[in-house]
C-alpha cells in the first residue's frame, strides 16, 4: 500500500467545504503528489453534515480507505461522523473559541489542535477566510511547502480580484504561524513534494472532456446528482468547438432533443442518473429502431426511486442492460476508473456511429466525485480516433438506392450496418420510425420483413463481437487459484486491496470488467479457478448473476449497499473472510 | 435547394389509410404547398410527426422524417434544428400529442423559440384509439370513455402558447385549402416558432366539431381589422370562448430565434478525423 497520508475538511453544507477541500487537493497535484478525493454529502444546499476527502501520496493512489490522519472540523459533528476512522496519530484541527466548539473531545489520543480561525481570518482580512486558516495550520502539521496553496487560491478567487487573492494567501500564513508558534509539536507527517505533473479531475469531468475529444456537439439534459458535472463541464467548452449544450424541461425531452441532433447528424448525447434513466427508457426503443447513434450516460447513484441521491450504488445495471419494452440492441460499457471514463466515452460514440445503436456509458456518484490525479499524457489527444461509420454523401448516395431512386437507410446489409445520409445529403431523404419499418423507413407489418429488420439490427451486436475488442483489464497474479471479478468503478479499491492481500499471502487474479454487453466470456477464466467473487456495489449481484447465467456455475458475491464505496482495505478483509469460511457442507 | 419543387415532390408513394373525408389530407396538402412555396426542398427539410392518426404524415410525405415517441415530436425537432440550422424543421402531431401527453414540451418548445414550424392537427377527439375524449375536446362531448363528456374544460392551446411567450401564434381549417397553405406559409417564413393549430375535423368519431360546424363557425382574420402585432388584441381574440378564428393571431415581428441568440449558425455535422485543434487545452485547465 502506497505510503499515504488521509485529510478531510468536514462541515456543514454551505461553509465551503468542497471548495476549501478542491484548493488543497490541487495544491497537491500541482506539487507533484498524487490525489484521490471523495465525498460525503447530502442532498440539501445547507445545514448538516458534509465532507471533502483526500488521500494522496508520492505513489498512485486508487481508492479510499478507513483511516483519517488530519481532520480540519468545521462543526461538532463532523468529528463524531469520522471517530471510527480517526486513530491516536491523527491531529484535530478545529476553532475552540467559537461557541458550538468549545466542549469538543477528541476521540482516543488523538491531538486536538485548537486554532482561532474565525480571529485569524478577521485578522487577514474576514472571517470568511477561515477555512483558508485551516488549510495554513494543516500545511503546518503535514510539513507542506504552504507556497504550493498560492497557485490554487489564484485559481480559485483570481476572478475576485488580487486584493482578495493577497489576503487569502495572508490567512494561510497565519494559520501556519499559528500552530508554529502555539504547539510546540512534530506531527509526524511529511508531505514532500516531487517535481512531476500531474492533472486533478473527476469522472463527470473525464466524461465531458472525452465527448468534446470524440467529436460530441450536442449535448442536450436535465440536471440531476451526480450527472450534473457532464452538463456544467460542457457547458460553454463544448460552444468553443462548434457545439452547444441544452438544458431541456425534462430527461423525456432530453433524450428526444439528442436523438433530433444525431438524425441531423452530429455527434449528440445525453447524461443522467437512475430517475432519469427511467424516463429516457421510453425512448431507448425508437433510438435502437430508428438506428439512431447516441451516447446515454447513466451515473449511477442509489435506489431505487429517490433513494439516497447522493450516496454510491452500482444498481442500474440491469436497467441499462433489459430496460425497455421489446428487444432492444444496445451496448453497455461501464468505464473502470476516472481516466477510462475519458477514453470509454470516446469508443462509445465510435461504437454508437459505426453500429448505429444506442451505447450506454454507465459510470457511478463514486467517480463523478473522485477528483484523481493523472499526467497529462493520460488524456493524449493524438491518441483519440473518430469512426464514423457508414455515412454517405453526395457522391456514392446513389449506391443505396432502390430501383426507384429511394434511398435505403435500413438496408439489411450482410453485417446489420445500413448507409447513412444526413440531412441535407441530395437525394439521401428518407422517413425512419419506431414503428417495424422496411429499408426504406416504412412501416410494415410483413412478416418477412419483420424478421429481415429484427436479424439485421441484432446481427449489429454479433458484427460488433466479431470486430471490437470488449475485453476485460487484468491485475494481480494470472495464474492464481482465487479469481476476483468486479466491474465500474471498484476497480482502484480492489487493485490497492490486492496488494494488501499479497502481503498477507494470498494471491488472487483479479479481471475488471469495462463491458457489460456485448460482454468478454468468462467460461475458460472461471473454469480454471478454485474460487470465483464477483464484487459489485448492489445488494443483489446484479453482474454476479449475469456471470453465473453466462457460465453457469455459481460464484461468490461481495456486496455493498449501504451508500458507500468500497474501500481497500474493507475489500480486503471480505475477501478473506470469503476465502477463509468454512466450505458449506455439500446437501 | 433547387427553384422548379412542386409541392408534389414532397408527396410519398404511399397512399394515406386516413378515413376518406378526414381532415388530415388537406391539413398535409397545405403543408406540402407552403413548403414548396417557401423554397425548401426534400433534401433539406426534416418533419417530425407524432404519433396517432396525424402521426402517419411523416409516411406519406417525402422528406428526411422520424416518426417517434408519442408526444414527444417538439424535442426531436428542436434537436434537429439545434444540430443543423440550415434545415427546414417542420413538426407535425395531434391535439393528444401536443396538447396532452406531449402538453409539457409544447409550453417550453413556445417559450423556446427555436426556429420551426409546428403544425397541430386538432380534430378534438382521439380517432386511432376509436374516439375517446381529447385534450380539446368539448366539456360535454360523449365518448366511449367518457360517457357523460369529460367534465372538465378544453384546453386552450392558443392561450397557453401566448401565455409561454410565443412569436407565433395561428389558426387554420383544412378544408379552406388556400388560406391553410397560406398561414402555414407564414409560420415557416416566420423567425422562431411558427405555431399553426388546424381544425382538421375527424368525420368517423366527432359529430360535433364537423365540417359543417366549422365553416358556419369560423371568422377570417383578414376579413377583420384584427393587428396581429397587437398581443392584447390577440390574448382578447384567443379567450373568446364563443368564436373560432382563423389567420395570424399574434407575430412579434422582432421575434429572434433561440438557436441564433446561443450562436449557432452551422451544421454540427461535420467534425474532424480525430479529436479538435488545441483539445490538450482541455486537459491543461485541470493542472
Amino acid at each position: 500500500m502506497p505510503e499515504d497520508l488521509n485529510w478531510a475538511i468536514g462541515g456543514e453544507a454551505g461553509d465551503g467545504i468542497d471548495s476549501t477541500g478542491k484548493i488543497f487537493a490541487q495544491a497537491l497535484s500541482r506539487a507533484g503528489r498524487h490525489v484521490f478525493t471523495s465525498k460525503d454529502f447530502a442532498s440539501r444546499i445547507r445545514g448538516g453534515y458534509t465532507a471533502y476527502k483526500v488521500r494522496t501520496s508520492v505513489d498512485r493512489v486508487e481508492s479510499v480507505v478507513d483511516r483519517l490522519d488530519i481532520l480540519i472540523a468545521l462543526t461538532e459533528r463532523t468529528i463524531h461522523e469520522n471517530e471510527d476512522e480517526l486513530h491516536d496519530d491523527s491531529v484535530i484541527i478545529y476553532d475552540g473559541e467559537r461557541s458550538t466548539m468549545q466542549d469538543v473531545e477528541v476521540p482516543g489520543d488523538a491531538t486536538a489542535l485548537e486554532v482561532p480561525l474565525k480571529r485569524l481570518a478577521e485578522d487577514a482580512g474576514g472571517a470568511i477566510m477561515l477555512n483558508v486558516v485551516a488549510l495554513g495550520a494543516a500545511c503546518e502539521v503535514t510539513n507542506f511547502p504552504i507556497e504550493n496553496l498560492d497557485e490554487s487560491l489564484k485559481k480559485r478567487f483570481g476572478d475576485k480580484g488580487e486584493a482578495i487573492v493577497e489576503n487569502n494567501k495572508e490567512a494561510a500564513r497565519k494559520g501556519q504561524e499559528y500552530v508554529r508558534e502555539e504547539f510546540d509539536e512534530d506531527f509526524d507527517y511529511d508531505l514532500e513534494t516531487t517535481d512531476a505533473d500531474y492533472v486533478l479531475l473527476n469522472g463527470d469531468e473525464a466524461i465531458g472532456m472525452g465527448a468534446i475529444a470524440a467529436g460530441c456537439r450536442f449535448y442536450a439534459g436535465y440536471p440531476i446528482t451526480p450527472a450534473t458535472d457532464v452538463m456544467e463541464y460542457m457547458t460553454g467548452r463544448v460552444d468553443q468547438y462548434g457545439g452547444k449544450v441544452v438544458q431541456a424541461e425534462d430527461e423525456l425531452s432530453a433524450i428526444n432533443m439528442a436523438l433530433g441532433a444525431a438524425r441531423a447528424g452530429a455527434r449528440a448525447m445525453t447524461a443522467t442518473s437512475g430517475p432519469g434513466i427511467d424516463l429516457m427508457t421510453e425512448t431507448f426503443g425508437l433510438v435502437a429502431t430508428s438506428e439512431t447513434p447516441l451516447v446515454i450516460c447513466d451515473v449511477m447513484r442509489s435506489g431505487p426511486s429517490t433513494g439516497m441521491p447522493t450516496k454510491q450504488e452500482q444498481g442500474d445495471l440491469n436497467m441499462t442492460l433489459y430496460g425497455g419494452h421489446g428487444e432492444i440492441p444496445r451496448f453497455v460499457v461501464a468505464p473502470t476508473t476516472v481516466s477510462e471514463c475519458f477514453w470509454k466515452t470516446v469508443e462509445a460514440f465510435n461504437l454508437a456511429e459505426k453500429y448505429q445503436t444506442p451505447v450506454f456509458l454507465v459510470s457511478d456518484l463514486a467517480m463523478a466525485v473522485t477528483e484523481q490525479t493523472f499526467s497529462p499524457e493520460t488524456f493524449d489527444m493524438d491518441e483519440v480516433e473518430i469512426d464514423r461509420g457508414k455515412v454517405v454523401d453526395g457522391d456514392d448516395v446513389d449506391t443505396w438506392l432502390d430501383e426507384k431512386g429511394r434511398f435505403q437507410a435500413h438496408f439489411p446489409a450482410a453485417d446489420g450496418v445500413s448507409p447513412r445520409a444526413f440531412p441535407g445529403t441530395t437525394d439521401g431523404a428518407h422517413m425512419t420510425t419506431g414503428l417495424e419499418h422496411d429499408e426504406l423507413g416504412r412501416r410494415t407489418e410483413d412478416t418477412d420483413v419483420r424478421i429481415e429488420q429484427v436479424d439485421k439490427r441484432q446481427r449489429k451486436v454479433e458484427t460488433a463481437r466479431e470486430q471490437e475488442n470488449f475485453d476485460y483489464r487484468e491485475f494481480g497474479d494470472a495464474d492464481a487459484d482465487t479469481l476476483v471479478i468486479s466491474w465500474g468503478s471498484n476497480e482502484g479499491a480492489l487493485r490497492e486491496g490486492l496488494t494488501l492481500l499479497e502481503d498477507d499471502g494470498y494471491d488472487i487474479r483479479f479481471l475488471s470488467v469495462p463491458y457489460i454487453f456485448p460482454r468478454p466470456d468468462l467460461t475458460e477464466e472461471i473454469q480454471a479457478a478454485d474460487n470465483v467473487i464477483v464484487v459489485e456495489c448492489n445488494a443483489t449481484g446484479q453482474f454476479a448473476d449475469i456471470i453465473e447465467h453466462d457460465v453457469l456455475e455459481r460464484v461468490e458475491r461481495i456486496n455493498k449497499y449501504n451508500g458507500v464505496r468500497f474501500k481497500a482495505d474493507e475489500l480486503a478483509d471480505e475477501i478473506k473472510q470469503t476465502l477463509d469460511k468454512p466450505q458449506e457442507a455439500a446437501q | 435547394m433547387s427553384s422548379d419543387v412542386r409541392f408534389t415532390d414532397f408527396k410519398s408513394d404511399k397512399q394515406p389509410t386516413w378515413c376518406p373525408g378526414c381532415g388530415d389530407f388537406g391539413t398535409m396538402n397545405g403543408m406540402m404547398k407552403a413548403l414548396a412555396e417557401t423554397g425548401n426542398d426534400p433534401d433539406n427539410t426534416f418533419i417530425v410527426a407524432g404519433i396517432g392518426c396525424s402521426g402517419k404524415i411523416g409516411t406519406y410525405m417525402h422528406s428526411y422524417a422520424l416518426h417517434g415517441v408519442h408526444g414527444r415530436a417538439l424535442p426531436v425537432g428542436i434537436g434537429v434544428k439545434m444540430a443543423n440550422p440550415n434545415l427546414e424543421v417542420m413538426v407535425s402531431g395531434g391535439d393528444g400529442d401536443g396538447y396532452s401527453i406531449g402538453a409539457g414540451h409544447f409550453i417550453h418548445a413556445v417559450r423556446r423559440n427555436v426556429d420551426m414550424s409546428y403544425v397541430v392537427m386538432d380534430n378534438r377527439i382521439y380517432g386511432l384509439t376509436k374516439g375517446q375524449a381529447s385534450p380539446t375536446s368539448r366539456e360535454d362531448f360523449e365518448t366511449s370513455t367518457s360517457p357523460d363528456g369529460p367534465n372538465q374544460p378544453p384546453v386552450n392551446p392558443k392561450a397557453l402558447a401566448l401565455a409561454s411567450g410565443a412569436t407565433f401564434i395561428a389558426q387554420s381549417f383544412s378544408s379552406n385549402a388556400q388560406r391553410h397553405a397560406e398561414i402555414v406559409q407564414e409560420a415557416i417564413e416566420h423567425d422562431g416558432f411558427g405555431f399553426v393549430n388546424v381544425y382538421s375535423p375527424c368525420v368517423t368519431f366527432n359529430d360535433v366539431d364537423t365540417y359543417d360546424y366549422f365553416r358556419d363557425a369560423i371568422v377570417d382574420l383578414d376579413e377583420t381589422d384584427h393587428d396581429r402585432t397587437d398581443r392584447d388584441q390577440a390574448k382578447d381574440k384567443i379567450l373568446e370562448s364563443d368564436k373560432e378564428y382563423m389567420g395570424v393571431l399574434y407575430q412579434d415581428e422582432g421575434s429572434v430565434p433561440f438557436e441564433e441568440r446561443e450562436g449557432v449558425t452551422e451544421s454540427m455535422a461535420e467534425i474532424p478525423d480525430g479529436a479538435p485543434e488545441g483539445a490538450m487545452d482541455l486537459v491543461r485547465e485541470f493542472y
